[in-house]
């Protein structure tokens, strides 16, 4: 199964090849406050990522999610959830 | 610090809107003359983004039935469905609808976005799946919302990744409900339903189609993509509203499920608001009545959103994917759409104004919504003035500079090209447009 640490590293690789964010991302940065991103590229994002470890993140776990740790603790447990 | 202190951003953008000119959230004309006319400040304008895809807000059989029944069951029912606002002309309305559907059941709401409300946060509950199209209207996410199953958008018009997403829940418990719109609001475009439905039987999921848009519009009697696109056996659920082609409010719910008519106690909008007054029940019966025998309203509606389409893909907008009585035209920048827009009220023409987040990718769009009703000598007058503003504020190139445009253009339809699949997914806050859809 894939540890949390190794998505949030993905995570924060994808980001960085996002056109609008200029700033180095973290483990602690906030998606929606602190990348300059609007609402709807976050959304983009988001489907970018399920694709990528292919799982659907429902939308009321979205509403929970702030930080890059929050996005990775969710994938990881949508991940845990299915028999690969 | 007040508890709307949380607006302050939006506030900022909406009198930066408000200082170009007219608000456009708050237009209030004068007096509405027909339905492809009004006085706005003293001036005559043309109608151009009111949904009003048939025209029959002023057809004379509909008006004489809403009076009639006026005159006969007072101006309200006060009442709910459940207790005293189901009335003789309620039941047949719903009688009318199955039959035009050919379902078993229909239930009448008081609006549309109240029948999607009450169906989508009653039929899935906790432990089912609703698959949403990411461009879903409001209503449809504000359902998913209200209700307790769980809500997974996919991308918008892409039975691919509806599928992968249905093989994504494996052998979870729990129904799928599959939710997706004949025409979508903001650029006109339809759902590819013969390929979805398929999905929908591979998975053994339900499917839900709102119509709102393509009730009366779409389809060789009127009855929208399902009919057009050959589905009719696939659609569990069909949802559509009174105020679009059929002139007035309302919405409703068609389905051919057995023990449907159950929601009538168990769907909290349905139950827990006051019924549709009769009047308004008297002209929508009659305004279907006319979608079913009058064709003709089709036929015109669809010259005319052809001649507009045509129009102003001549001359150079970048326009939704498809011809639908949506015609929706791309800006280049919020500024130069609301100056665009601004300058439309004041050459007489009144369209919507969408800027994002309720827009697909951030576009701002002017969107406009043709009607049977109007004239082509209207129609060829705004193609002119859209062109003669267009060109003033550098939308498009001026007529002596463009390229010869008789080739099909490749590659600059908005939604195809500019647009990729998944990077158009619209935005399911509050939408800001001229005129709420």
């Amino acid at each position: 199964m894939t540890q949390n640490s190794d998505i949030v590293d993905v995570i924060i690789g994808m980001i960085g090849t996002l056109p609008q964010v200029t700033e180095v991302a973290t483990p602690d940065t906030n998606i929606a406050r602190d990348l300059g991103l609007d609402s709807l590229a976050v959304m983009n994002f988001v489907m970018q990522l399920e694709d990528r470890f292919d799982v659907s993140i429902p939308m009321d776990r979205l509403a929970g999610i702030q930080t890059i740790n929050d996005l990775a603790a969710a994938v990881a447990d949508l991940k845990g959830r299915s028999p690969e | 610090m007040t508890i709307l202190d949380k607006f302050k951003a939006l506030q900022g953008a909406y009198e930066t809107v408000q200082s170009a000119g007219h608000d456009p959230f708050t237009v209030c004309f004068d007096e509405v003359l027909s339905p492809s006319e009004a006085v706005l400040k003293g001036k005559r304008v043309i109608l151009l983004g009111t949904n009003n895809y048939l025209g029959l807000t002023f057809d004379s059989s509909c008006v004489d039935k809403a009076v009639e029944a006026l005159m006969q069951a007072g101006t309200g029912t006060t009442g709910s469905r459940i207790a005293n606002g189901t009335y003789g002309n309620h039941a047949e309305l719903e009688r009318r609808l199955a039959a035009f559907y050919g379902t078993r059941a229909a239930m009448v709401f008081s609006t549309g976005y109240q029948a999607n409300l009450g169906i989508l946060s009653t039929i899935a509950g906790r432990g089912d799946h609703i698959l949403i199209d990411a461009d879903s209207h409001a209503s449809i996410y504000d359902g998913c919302r209200l209700g307790h199953a769980e809500v997974i958008r996919f991308r918008h018009n892409d039975p691919d990744d509806l599928a992968r997403r249905l093989s994504r829940l494996k052998d979870a418990p729990g129904n799928r409900l599959i939710v997706v719109e004949g025409i979508y609001s903001m650029l006109g475009d339809t759902a590819p339903l013969k390929e979805i439905a398929a999905v929908k039987r591979e998975w053994n999921a339900h499917l839900l189609v709102d119509e709102a848009h393509s009730l009366g519009v779409l389809g060789s009697n009127g009855r929208g993509l399902v009919e057009q696109a050959g589905v009719e056996a696939d659609v569990d659920f069909i949802v559509g509203t009174f105020s679009k082609s059929l002139g007035a409010v309302g919405g409703f719910c068609v389905s051919n499920l057995p023990d449907f008519d159950v929601l009538r106690i168990a769907c909290r909008p349905y139950m827990f608001t006051a019924s549709l007054p009769p009047s308004v029940i008297a002209s929508v019966t009659q305004a279907l009545a006319r979608v079913q025998e009058d064709p003709g309203l089709r036929a015109r509606l669809n010259i005319n959103a052809q001649r507009l389409y045509h129009g102003l893909e001549a001359e150079g907008f970048i326009l939704g994917p498809q011809v639908s009585p949506i015609v929706s035209i791309r800006m280049p920048s919020t500024e130069v759409a609301i100056a665009f827009w601004n300058a439309l009220l004041g050459a007489g023409i009144y369209l919507n104004l969408a800027l994002p987040p309720a827009t697909p990718d951030n576009a701002p769009l002017l969107r406009s919504s043709v009607s049977a009703a109007h004239s082509g000598t209207q129609i060829d007058t705004v193609i002119a003035t859209i062109t003669a503003i267009g060109s003033e504020l550098g939308v498009i190139a001026p007529r002596s500079h463009r390229p010869d445009m008789t080739e099909e253009r490749q590659g600059d339809l908005l939604g195809e090209v500019l647009w990729q699949p998944g990077q158009g997914q619209r935005h399911n806050h509050a939408p800001v447009t001229g005129n709420p859809l």
